[in-house]
């Protein structure tokens, strides 16, 4: 008998053997599953965004190594410790995981776990694809780094223009690395991003309506609404540049008709996207920060969603600024210029809401707002050369200098990893159960801020004294000799910072100060549960009463009753307002997307080589997703049962938001 | 008096030596004191060291531009700063300092906005000489990038008369010059710092821009969009030189490969003819005729070698040659091994092609 038929009780009626009775049956109903089938069976969104985080965190390392290979090279003219070909893959491949396999995953990542513990749901909408997405990831992710150590890294620069990736200037398979590699990742940022916008529309906690939902929320809302939108263009031109080296297509090939532009404005038009797509997570996670820091809500919510959700539309309208060199007409450029510079006004309007943020309130300096104050000093000085950047006259000038080189890792590195590792500082306690050391977290802030300003800051005059981007050496004569070398003791610093920052999870995950629920007093729902959080999340699903869901908790908020802890049962509720809708069962654990996952990639990495992949892999593909989608013998069941309770859903509203005010 | 000089020496040249001494002498000196300003010149690959008028007018919107920047850098972290430190007031929950912080926060977005528009103003303002060149009837120079040497062509009315020079651009002082962009292999970007910004050599697509000096000299440019192995090492030289000179220049490089005045160099000649030189190098006045590696016909009289990765000089050469492989990996020219008698003979013969 489900639990909708039975009375609903008043809180205070709700005993402790009731709570305990319903916490195990939560337990048990949720579980993650063990042994090693169990470990690739896991479909609970904490559990794969911990290990997306993970995973995102070595390559990150990976690619930054890579970093520290190419500043050694420049760090002296004509230096002979790494030749072309090599340098070509390093920086290539730097790009490549730094963009596609660090920073938007890792986002991501960061929305997989907050983001159902923040609108107060069990779990992530389409759980067992957000274990396909992990894995296909994971495993497009692992081709890249083999094929690095195997010398047949691709080496035509992340953007990978033609017709130099194309077949005639680019022999063997470097470059459709490269072009599967995309596909892996954009398979895998598709299926999160659906996951998201899913997540937040339909499961909020009652009373969540969108003018309360969380500014992280709503920055992750709108990064994956950007993806969604974006991908498809990559995925076009990624599937072009694949179809002209392995059928002898032509879409690029100026020779036959085709139009080696064409590339650079499908590319662009998810390149730029792509910025911001990293970016604006960053930007939900600094307003967490600063409101739990300041213990104030963040000045001007409305006017910060609003810039979010601008910023998410005009992103899509400069790509063509990182093609003024390529000759377009005067007209359309001036376009792009006044679209370029328009962005920097919800951005602004970002900063100052943050800078009314933390003037109106009392800021504790932990390591978390340490970053934040660190993203603001160098954020700002990134988006005010990307607004110089904006100038087509100047643009000419510095556009594909080391100037553009500095503005990027301002913007990258200063804009979105250093909120990202202040929130890792933040969340830490909430992931883990413990706190992370605050003194080696300042140290870990100043090597890493003083290391990336003297590491970055050199390349704007580099940039200006005419240095190009992508060179493997220079000659001695130039004038860019001290700030090179500068610039590689730089790196120096930034390797110790990330050293430290390792090192300091490390010990902090082995015996850091065990964290209480919420630790820092700060306002969203994630810091209502334990720390680490329960498999199910809430043991009562909440009722959200106001914009800070726990500071405008009253005493006896309501909490909503009538889900079914014996199955995996979660509430749907409406889009604007948060109305509870229906209920609807997410799937249990399970093998299938794994093994979906490994064929997928077989796929991928197969049309590598021969176009009969795809005829191969279609039966196996076919038998995974059948097995994916298998309906249990109590779905059955319960089909019958649930056209019963449509019946009766039509005469009442269900399920029930009980007020239990004594 | 030189530009006499100048013009009647290309045809001098075949005459016989002393003549052809005098104007090594005299060209060898300018080519000195262009050589010792190519390479005195640090940072001359400076945005903000322009000897052009486009540079100069990107230049001074590029003063304006970080100026306001900087202004609008420390103004945002003086309030910054001041909201992180400042000490704390009972009165700061008050309603009114909520609507003083709201007008604030809409104040600094006006002034953005203002600031914005004056910076997109300038932007245009300083865009507008991009496009045409400011003189009529302007000498036209095709600009083609290869892996990895650029391929100047001057064209002219006459088809003998038409020639490349590979490498090095020279353009008269004061004029501007037309330069119509194009690509044979991938995408290159032409860029001379001192003198304009970067436009894109997109094979399938021609672009027309321009190009002017106001001062003799030689200024260095680079490849910019990355081509492939030895992007790094895709250098040219633009040589802006007074308008005689620039002519007596034309002159010379219209004429044919001056004949080999010596035994060596005739011999030398043979060993080209009969090495895999002749395959990729043309020199206009002989049987070489191929066009996949740049013109030889006048490749000593060149500033540089190996696009301008190298001095111009008898060693440099001999190891360009011998395996140029170890100088720019990767690129197009295959290692030579000749037998040492041939190989000087060689030497001498190119470096006779002045």
């Amino acid at each position: 008998m489900s639990e909708l038929a039975r009375p609903i009780e008043r809180r205070q009626t709700i005993t402790a053997a009731d709570q305990e009775r319903l916490r195990r049956q939560l337990s048990a109903t949720w579980y993650v599953p063990r042994g090693v089938i169990g470990w690739f069976s896991v479909a609970d969104h904490k559990t794969i965004g911990r290990r997306y985080i993970v995973t995102a965190f070595c390559f990150f390392i990976f690619a930054g190594v890579l970093a520290g290979l190419m500043r050694l090279q420049l760090a002296v003219p004509n230096n002979h410790f790494i030749g072309p070909d090599l340098y070509d893959q390093i920086f290539t491949v730097h790009g490549t995981t730094m963009m596609f396999l660090f920073a938007v995953p890792v986002m991501e990542a960061m929305g997989i776990y907050l983001v159902p513990l923040m609108i107060g749901t069990r779990n992530i909408a389409f759980p067992r694809l957000n274990a396909f997405s992990y894995y296909v990831y994971l495993f497009g992710g692992v081709m890249l780094v083999v094929t690095m150590l195997m010398n047949t890294a691709p080496d035509v620069g992340w953007f990978s223009y033609v017709p130099l990736a194309g077949p005639d200037y680019a022999p063997g398979k470097r470059a459709d690395f490269w072009a599967q590699l995309i596909t892996f990742t954009e398979v895998a940022a598709l299926a999160v991003s659906v996951e998201l916008v899913a997540t937040i529309f339909k499961s909020r906690a009652p009373g969540m309506s969108l003018n309360r939902m969380p500014l992280f929320v709503w920055s992750m809302l709108v990064t994956a609404l950007m993806v969604i939108f974006a991908m498809p263009s990559i995925v076009t031109c990624s599937t072009f540049l694949l179809l002209d080296r392995l059928v002898g297509t032509h879409f690029y090939n100026p020779a036959e008709g085709g139009d080696a532009l064409l590339w650079q404005h499908l590319f662009w038009f998810f390149g730029h996207p792509e910025v911001y797509i990293i970016f604006v997570p960053a930007l939900g996670i600094v307003s967490s920060i600063v409101s739990a820091f300041t213990w104030r809500p963040i000045f001007g919510y409305a006017a910060m969603v609003m810039a979010l959700v601008a910023t998410g539309f005009i992103g899509f309208g400069l790509w063509v600024h990182h093609m003024f060199a390529t000759g377009l007409p005067a007209l359309g450029l001036a376009y792009f210029t006044a679209a370029s510079i328009v962005i920097a006004i919800p951005s602004g309007i970002q900063i100052f809401c943050w800078i009314a943020s933390l003037w109106r309130g009392r800021p504790r300096f932990h390591t978390p707002l340490l970053f934040v104050v660190g993203f603001v000093a160098i954020f700002v000085l990134g988006g005010l050369s990307g607004v110089t950047l904006a100038s087509v006259p100047f643009d000419l000038q510095v556009h594909d200098s080391y100037y553009v080189v500095a503005h990027l890792h301002y913007v990258l590195l200063g804009g979105a990893v250093f909120p990202l590792i202040g929130g890792l500082y933040f969340w830490f306690p909430k992931i883990t159960g413990r706190l992370m050391d605050d003194g080696l977290g300042k140290w870990n802030f100043w090597l890493l801020f003083i290391g990336f300003n003297v590491t970055f800051f050199p390349m704007h005059v580099l940039g200006l004294e005419g240095m190009p981007r992508r060179i493997y050496t220079y000659p001695d004569n130039m004038g860019w000799n001290t700030l090179n070398l500068v610039s590689s003791l730089g790196a120096l610093l930034l390797v110790l910072g990330g050293a430290l920052f390792v090192y300091n999870v490390v010990r902090s995950y082995a015996w850091g100060l065990a964290a209480a629920d919420n630790p820092w007093g700060a306002e969203t729902l994630e810091w209502s549960v334990s720390s680490p959080p329960p498999v199910y999340n809430f043991l009562h699903v909440p009722v959200v009463e106001g914009r800070c869901a726990l500071w405008d908790r009253s005493a006896d908020a309501p909490i909503v009753t009538g889900i079914r802890s014996d199955i995996r049962e979660v509430l749907i509720t409406d889009v604007m307002d948060a109305e509870p809708v229906h209920k609807t069962e997410y799937p249990e654990p399970s093998i299938w997307p794994f093994l979906c996952a490994v064929v997928t990639s077989a796929f991928f990495i197969g049309s590598i080589f021969t176009p009969w992949a795809l005829p191969v892999a279609i039966l196996p593909l076919a038998i995974t997703l059948v097995g994916w989608f298998w309906p249990k013998k109590r779905d059955r069941e319960r089909e019958a049962e649930e056209r019963h309770e449509e019946a009766e859903r039509r005469s009442r509203p269900v399920p029930t938001m009980r007020e239990a005010r004594a | 008096m030189i530009r006499k000089s100048g013009c009647g020496l290309p045809r001098a040249q075949s005459r016989g030596l002393p003549r052809v001494q005098s104007r090594g002498i005299r060209d060898s000196l300018w080519l000195s004191v262009l050589a010792c300003l190519a390479a005195s010149c640090t940072g001359n690959q400076a945005t903000f060291n322009p000897h052009g008028p486009i540079a100069r007018s990107i230049a001074n919107h590029g003063w304006w531009l970080l100026l306001m920047c900087t202004l609008v850098y420390v103004a945002v972290m003086i309030a910054f700063f001041n909201a992180v430190w400042r000490r704390r007031r009972d009165t700061d929950d008050l309603p009114e300092t909520a609507r003083r912080l709201t007008r604030n926060v809409s104040i600094a977005v006006a002034l953005t906005v203002v600031i914005l528009i004056g910076i997109a103003a300038s932007s245009v303002v300083a865009g507008r000489g991009l496009y045409s060149p400011g003189g009529a009837g302007a000498l036209t120079v095709d600009v083609v990038g290869h892996q990895w040497w650029w391929d100047f062509q001057y064209h002219d009315v006459t088809p003998s008369d038409v020639f490349t020079s590979p490498n090095e651009l020279h353009i008269p002082v004061g004029v501007p010059v037309v330069i119509k962009a194009m690509s044979t292999d991938v995408i290159h970007s032409f860029w001379v710092p001192n003198l304009m910004g970067k436009r894109d050599l997109i094979p399938g697509i021609v672009t027309n821009t321009w190009i002017q000096a106001d001062q003799p000299g030689v200024y260095r440019g680079q490849c910019a969009e990355f081509c492939g192995h030895q992007h790094a090492h895709m250098a040219l030289n633009v040589v802006a030189e007074p308008m005689d000179r620039f002519q007596a220049w034309v002159q010379h490089q219209r004429e044919p490969a001056r004949e080999p005045s010596t035994d060596e160099e005739r011999k030398g000649r043979d060993v080209f003819m009969q090495s895999p030189c002749v395959t990729c190098h043309a020199i206009r006045g002989t049987d070489a005729g191929s066009h996949v590696g740049p013109e030889l016909t006048h490749v000593s009289s060149r500033l540089t070698l190996a696009a301008a990765t190298l001095p111009n000089a008898r060693g440099h050469l001999a190891g360009w040659i011998a395996n140029s492989q170890s100088i720019k990996p990767g690129n197009r020219m295959p290692p030579n091994a000749l037998d040492p008698a041939d190989f000087q003979a060689l030497l001498a013969y190119v470096r006779s092609l002045q």
